[in-house]
């Protein structure tokens, strides 16, 4: 009756395929909402860093270093990009205690999906404090949203710029994630049904996802 | 873990709100969240047409009006253009039209997350008021033009300069959390929650319109967001972003290194998908309303459907077509003019389709037809001048002047109103339950049509002799002569009598909502499912205690063997009844459109 059952060979079939009846992909409406909010996001975070690029180009100061400006100075030793090196390993851990949590939520082992959600949560909080840290220390060093004794201002304001709304990205998550871990804990969603870590899982990646790009383009260029 | 589509899943209980409050102020029902959302938009939308008015008048008569000065021309031209664009069309469109037309059109209940919409509409709420609050700050809202170019719009001697550029600036970022909201609910709405037997390609054109125009907001608005952000930071905290190293009345800034051409590249990768953002959905309620009034399926659906995805695509790789006077590699122009006459070929088809639907069609003149087809004239218009601006060595000397304020109005200002008018009058009957007045409606077009043509008309003609936009006043020239001043009279004089003949429009409405005649629940015989609700206008819920069944697309209009001129959409096979029983397998009639789906359709004449 409904054209998704009838056989159309080629191009037509897949169109037919992807227009049959009632849901265009098989799951559930919360994590498609969720896919489509980042893919959105995506967007956001791709102007930010396109700007970002832009505006390096034009600046009419030097741009930094950015490898002696981000080094720790430890026992004597100049070592560049550790701290972030250290900030990158810990979301991607986190991506990797979230991946647990999601796997454990659909065998329903709610305590250990709540720990594994904490760990996450607090992975996630640790790397805000770093990247406070970090912020301090440029801050120490005199660069500002509005000046920059390194060079171009231009440095100080799309850094403070994309990492500060990274980071609110990171705080929000966190936030997110230490609700449903609560209610996970609690035995709300018994009867719903855990995709609900699964679609918070899918934000947390995302927002590690978007660091390895900030990290890349920022840090290492 | 399996995962029932949530249409085969038992429905559950459904939820009846039953204090006032619940219902109509704080509703999660997506019928009166449109509603909400409508009234707000006409609402910004009158204060827009009173500001184009004040302009018109200075315009026209140049220094008899002691309150407009100079700022204040520019304050009105900003807000005038930024209310249109934003507040008022995409937010009718999508938030009006598109929150009541698409669970009704695809047989859902409501959107996917209710109280997600209803937030949209406060938020929405929100924003208008911190635009209109602009208003009343010192200094007034911001007069830098609805393009908020830097380094001018944040500068000194900008009109609007502190508080009008920092709240419109707030205001569009609050408009687009709130679109984001919805937005999302429409998309997925779409794509989750159709009925059974809805396919996507049974749906009405009015939903493909908005889901497309949908989709290009949530990929357009973050550059706007984004642009929004950076300005403010250059303006609070002193970033320097957009900003060069600048003197400004004498003085020179504390900037320094910015890119002001940054700015032009992201506001215009929103603003031009911004176009089709107003304009699909405009299309495809047209299609509907054309089709509808001339008893015939909509002509080519398949290529209407696809020309929609492809502009919509295409809209995202035009944008430079705004900045050829900014200056840019001859090479980038070369590929901005080739993508922007690229896409006039899916848009051009679109309209050789709606003409070829009214072809030999049965046509009743109602008042949405009359303004559907008026549509066709304007946009058409609106769409060859286009076609000149979007070369490069045409576009040099026209740009900047009134030869493009005639352009957009006709392409993007008017066509989309008309679409709006056609829409309202066409859907009245069920929204309300009422019917608005034919002979009131019918005048309101005839006024509004001719008037946009006695206003935008002659503007092409003011473009050519090189009178520019934005400007306060002329002042003498060489190159204007005097009766290009008579002209400007002439046309403030008809940009009052179509501003004025909105009151026939407003007192329609009302007139009928209180003693319109009653509306049975299809009027104009259409076939798709909106139509087909048990009451009129729908109840909570929408469909009753079952959720209707589709076994055909929407436009099965005058289909030669059935004895009704339309078959809704959710009759079976078995319940059409036929002129003549003993051959109900003539393949001319409802076998040929029972599979749609499959088959390029509507190019049966
Ligand atoms: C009766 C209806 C209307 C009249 C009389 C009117 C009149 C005007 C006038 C006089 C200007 C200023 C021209 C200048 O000095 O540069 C203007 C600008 C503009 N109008 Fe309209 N308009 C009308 C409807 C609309 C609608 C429906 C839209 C929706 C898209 C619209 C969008 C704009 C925009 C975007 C600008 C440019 C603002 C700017 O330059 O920053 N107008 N209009
Ligand atoms: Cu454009």
């Amino acid at each position: 009756m409904t054209n998704s059952t009838e056989q159309a060979p080629g191009w037509k079939g897949v169109v037919n395929d992807w227009a049959a009846d009632k849901e265009t992909f098989n799951v559930p409406w919360g994590k498609l909402m969720m896919w489509i909010f980042l893919l959105s996001d995506t967007f956001i975070f791709s102007i930010f860093l396109t700007s970002y690029m832009t505006v390096r180009m034009s600046a009419t100061a030097e741009w930094p270093m950015t490898s002696e400006v981000f080094a720790l100075t430890i026992a004597g030793q100049h070592v560049p990009l550790l701290l972030i090196a250290i900030m990158t390993f810990i979301l991607i851990t986190s991506s990797g205690t979230m991946a647990m949590a999601v796997n454990y939520a659909y065998r329903g082992d709610r305590k250990k999906t709540f720990i594994l959600m904490l760990a996450t949560a607090a992975l996630g909080a640790t790397f805000v404090g770093m990247q406070a840290f970090e912020w301090s220390k440029l801050i120490e060093d005199g660069v500002r949203p509005w000046e920059n004794p390194m060079g171009a201002e231009q440095f100080g304001a799309s850094f403070f710029m994309i990492t500060g709304f990274h980071g609110m990205h990171v705080t929000a998550g966190v936030i997110y994630l230490i609700v449903i871990a609560n209610r996970v804990r609690n035995g709300f969603y018994e009867k719903k049904g855990y995709d609900i870590v699964e679609i918070t899982g899918l934000y947390w990646h995302f927002v590690d996802l978007v660091w390895v790009f900030i990290f890349a383009f920022f840090y290492l260029w | 873990m399996t995962h029932i589509a949530i249409a085969d899943q038992p429905e559950e209980e459904l939820h009846e709100p039953s204090s006032f409050v619940t219902k109509y102020i704080w509703s999660q029902d997506h019928k009166v969240i449109a509603i909400q959302y409508s009234i707000t938009a006409i609402f910004v939308g009158l204060v827009a047409l009173v500001l184009s008015g004040l302009m018109r008048l200075q315009l026209g008569f140049p220094d008899s009006f002691s309150f407009i000065d100079p700022s204040a021309y520019l304050q009105f031209v900003t807000m005038h253009g930024m209310i249109m664009v934003i507040y008022l069309l995409t937010a009718l469109f999508l938030g009006g039209f598109g929150n009541y037309l698409i669970p009704l059109m695809i047989g859902a209940r409501d959107m996917v997350f209710p109280y997600l919409n209803m937030l949209s509409y406060w938020v929405y709420l929100l924003a208008v008021i911190v635009l209109m609050a602009s208003f009343f700050v010192p200094g007034g809202p911001t007069g830098a033009g609805w393009t908020l170019y830097p380094p001018q719009a944040i500068l000194e001697g900008t009109p609007g300069a502190g508080g009008g550029i920092l709240l419109m600036l707030i205001s569009l970022a609050i408009f687009i959390v709130a679109f984001t909201m919805g937005g999302l609910n429409y998309v997925t709405t779409v794509l989750q929650a159709r009925t059974k037997g809805m396919t996507l390609m049974r749906m009405p054109l009015s939903v493909w319109g908005i889901f497309i125009a949908t989709i290009l907001g949530l990929l357009a608005f973050p550059a706007l967001l984004v642009s929004a952000i950076m300005m403010l930071l250059d303006m609070t905290v002193g970033t320097s972003f957009f900003m060069p190293a600048i003197v400004s009345l004498g003085e020179q800034l504390d900037y320094s290194g910015g890119s002001p051409i940054l700015f032009q590249h992201l506001f215009w990768f929103f603003g031009h998908p911004e176009v089709y953002i107003v304009a699909l959905p405009a299309f495809g309620i047209v299609s509907d309303v054309l089709s509808v009034h001339a008893r015939k399926n909509i002509f080519g659906y398949r290529m209407m459907v696809w020309a929609i995805v492809i502009i919509g695509g295409l809209s995202f790789i035009v944008w430079a077509h705004h900045m050829y006077v900014s200056g840019m590699n001859p090479y980038f122009g070369f590929f901005f003019a080739t993508t922007t006459l690229i896409i006039a070929v899916p848009t051009a088809l679109k309209v050789y389709n709606w003409v070829l639907t009214l072809w030999r069609g049965n046509i009743h003149l109602t008042t949405a037809m009359l303004f559907a087809i008026g549509f066709i004239f304007t946009f058409t218009h609106g769409g060859l001048t286009g076609l000149f601006l979007g070369n490069v060595v045409i576009d040099l000397p026209l740009s900047d002047t009134y030869f493009v304020v005639a352009h957009f109005h006709m392409v993007m200002g008017v066509s989309p109103i008309m679409v709006l008018f056609a829409a309202i009058y066409h859907w009245f009957p069920k929204i309300t339950g009422k019917h608005l007045h034919t002979g009131l409606g019918k005048a309101h077009f005839w006024v509004t049509f001719l008037g946009t043509y006695a206003i935008y008309l002659p503007m092409h003609y003011l473009g050519f002799l090189g009178v520019p936009r934005r400007y306060y006043a002329m002042g003498s020239t060489e190159f204007v002569p005097d009766s290009a001043q008579d002209l400007n009279a002439s046309i403030t004089v008809s940009a009052l009598i179509v501003g004025v003949a909105q009151l026939i429009f407003i007192y329609n409405v009302i007139r009928s909502l209180r003693k319109g005649e009653k509306a049975e629940s299809n009027p104009w015989g259409a076939a798709s499912l909106e139509w087909q609700t048990p009451d009129t206008p729908p109840k909570h819920g929408n469909w009753g205690p079952a959720l209707p069944v589709v076994y055909r697309w929407a436009y099965d209009y005058s289909v030669p063997t059935a004895k009704q001129d339309f078959i809704p959409q959710n009759m079976s096979e078995e319940e059409v009844e036929r002129v003549d029983d003993s051959e109900t397998s003539s393949t001319e009639g409802g076998e040929d459109v029972k599979n749609i789906g499959d088959e390029p359709v509507g190019d049966n004449p």
